[in-house]
């Protein structure tokens, strides 16, 4: 052994923090990642970035804020000469590895422009030896069609089972509303594939072999990438037994009545109120011809049944890498973090999917983080705010090396205690997005206790706006504390507070080069 | 404020005479040579057939080809667009420079996205095919 710690990176995507048990979450059964929790260290408030995939993914890759690394909305592409946490550790001797969903480049990409859609066509090593420092990438994404290796593999494998996935992407090429299961809920379908042939197996069977290629002393980084719970929610139907619909609770972010739902997000400013009537589109991952209004307890169900299946299949597969690590004899020697790049809304508010809508359910993320054992950690729980922008130097202090100067976050605390003492008192997450002729520009500040956004002029909003939040008696954040006068002193405490908090921004702004 | 049709447009000012971007960028046959994913590209008549970088073949029927007004139009013919025009525009300014316009007008609207970021793209690239990397803005 080198004696240097190896790392395990788990991300899912589009993951509530409530769907694991040891968050309190009662429909997944997630015995994996709880023991993991129990272990090691919890986390209670751990916040995005940004709430979409790219804008994410980038911000865990070069621990950085979007703002800085410049992918403001999906579609626009990492710069192929961003900085990356992967690139620090391999220049360092670990062998890196990145499988399943990286997402740092567009994939609607009918001209293969970007590296991530052209190597499932030249294998595993990128041309040079690495890409963003990964010297070995196997890519996947819940589109069961396209240039990838998981289609790639599907297709040539069992040909049979790609008709069995949702169509993501309707005849016109926008992202499907088609309805389906039992409730029509939409982006659901009944999918007859075998549970081995899915990508959430296939991630875990690709990184297995990649672990089982590596030398005993090497010393390793390798991020095991889930496209799962994200939309569309269609897990093999034989695993779906595990959870009946009918008995899966509405959630409680999910007011039943609909007046009453249309009362809580009159509170809010408009954009929210204008996407569930269906009149305004912000984020176009969401089907575009789906109105959030027409979405019925009974899909609510649906949806949160197949998302828990889903998570409970991640799980699994996370507990046989984690067996094979331990086959290996590394078991005591790598560190396993596990989260997600955003949450989804899976009911709250009468929503589904995700958009410029700064509540727990898209921000309030998943984050676990287990300390090799050999490193001797107390498990903890950490109540104070941390980001994603936090993960790139964590995995270099794992690694015993100084967080590179171009990272914006620090270590992650191991408890409540560190980080007071270091200052965690705050975490920042951004929205921009500008299309065809809809934009819309928010940031957000989490302390203890308080979510406060402020909104900058776009099409619908002209700069007044904003969303505070007090968490101690509001959890479900369904009261808009901003134009409250008894909150009015804490609120211009918080936007002064976001606006000292701001990241420094690129020279020029990148452009968005495809959609998704 | 959902649209079913989109419209994308790029543009980059380069330190190159009007005339000799409109040499490269108004020869429907020179498109492989600056626009980045192109696999082939064959002209007949007013047809011009692109094969994408992905294997996608790309029927397209030129519409406009002004070496007055230094305008190239285009409209690509697969089902997938119910509607396409994409129009292409030198514009001399004066000094030496020019600026080329690369509007994408699609319905669906994510289809103008798909051409219209690569046609951005292939705008940036043009200052490396030109040689034009040092001056001009974007």
């Amino acid at each position: 052994m080198s004696g240097r710690r190896k790392i395990l990176f788990v991300t899912t995507d589009q993951q509530r923090y409530d769907t694991l048990g040891c968050n309190g979450g009662t429909v997944a059964r997630t015995p994996v990642v709880d023991g993991l929790a129990a272990a090691g260290i919890r986390y209670e408030r751990a916040h995005p970035q940004s709430v979409v995939c790219m804008p994410s993914r980038s911000t865990m890759l070069t621990g950085q804020h979007p703002t800085t690394h410049g992918v403001w909305m999906n579609g626009v592409p990492l710069p192929q000469d961003a900085p990356s946490v992967a690139a620090v550790l391999h220049d360092a001797g670990y062998r890196t590895a990145l499988v399943g969903k990286a997402h740092f480049e567009p994939y609607l990409d009918p001209f293969l422009r970007f590296p991530e859609n052209a190597l499932g066509r030249v294998g595993t090593t990128p041309p040079g030896g690495a890409h963003r420092g990964f010297e070995h990438l196997e890519f996947a994404t819940h589109n069961p069609v396209g240039p990838l290796h998981y289609s790639r593999w599907l297709l040539e494998q069992h040909p049979e089972a790609v008709g069995g996935f949702y169509p993501v992407l309707d005849g016109a090429m926008q992202v499907n509303a088609l309805g389906g299961g039992e409730t029509g809920a939409p982006q659901v379908k009944v999918n007859p594939i075998e549970r081995d042939w899915y990508h959430t197996d296939w991630v875990a069977d690709r990184t297995i072999t990649w672990l089982q290629s590596l030398e005993s002393d090497d010393d390793w980084f390798c991020w095991m990438s889930f496209p799962d719970p994200h939309h569309p929610w269609d897990p093999p139907e034989s695993e779906m037994g595990r959870i009946d619909w009918r008995d899966v609770p509405l959630p409680v972010g999910y007011p039943e009545r609909a007046a009453e739902r249309e009362r809580i997000l009159d509170g809010k400013p408009r954009h929210w109120r204008l996407w569930y009537d269906g009149t305004l589109v912000s984020n176009y991952e969401a089907p575009a011809d789906w109105v959030p209004a027409t979405l019925t307890a009974d899909q609510v169900r649906e949806v949160n049944a197949r998302n828990a299946v889903e998570c409970e299949l991640i799980d699994e597969a996370l507990g046989r890498v984690l067996a094979a690590i331990e086959a290996r004899g590394w078991g005591d020697d790598v560190d396993v973090l596990f989260t997600t790049d955003h949450g989804e809304l899976q009911g709250d508010f009468g929503l589904l999917f995700k958009g410029p809508y700064h509540v727990d359910a898209l921000m309030r993320l998943p984050l676990v983080w287990r300390p090799a054992p050999s490193a001797g950690r107390n498990p903890a729980v950490v109540t104070r705010p941390v980001g994603l922008v936090d993960l790139a130097p964590t995995f270099c202090a794992i690694a015993g090396l100084e967080p590179a100067g171009f990272m914006q976050g620090e270590a992650l605390p191991t408890d409540d205690a560190d980080a007071d003492a270091r200052g965690f008192d705050h975490v920042l997450t951004e929205w921009d997005s500008a299309l065809f002729g809809v934009d819309v520009h928010v940031r957000t500040i989490t302390v203890d206790g308080f979510v406060c956004s402020a909104y900058l002029p776009g099409a619908v909003h002209d700069g007044s706006e904003g969303e505070l939040y007090d968490l101690g008696d509001d959890p479900l954040q369904q009261r808009n504390r901003w134009d409250d006068p008894a909150y009015r002193a804490r609120r211009d405490e918080l936007v002064a507070a976001l606006w000292d908090a701001q990241p420094p921004a690129r020279a020029s702004r990148l452009r968005v080069e495809a959609p998704v | 404020m959902t649209t079913a049709r989109g419209s994308v447009r790029s543009e980059v000012r380069l330190p190159v005479p009007a005339d000799d971007v409109w040499a490269l960028v108004g020869d429907p046959a020179r498109l492989a040579e600056w626009f980045p994913g192109i696999a082939s590209c064959t002209v007949e008549g007013d047809v011009r057939t692109v094969m994408t970088g992905s294997g996608l073949p790309m029927p397209e029927r030129i519409l406009t080809v002004d070496r007055l007004q230094r305008r190239f139009q285009y409209r690509i013919t697969v089902p997938v667009f119910k509607e396409h025009t994409s129009t292409l525009d030198v514009h001399d300014l004066g000094d030496g420079t020019s600026l080329v316009v690369y509007s994408v007008d699609a319905e669906p609207s994510i289809m103008a996205l798909v051409i219209g970021g690569a046609a951005g793209a292939a705008l940036d690239n043009l200052r490396h095919v030109l040689k034009a990397d040092d001056d001009g803005d974007r």
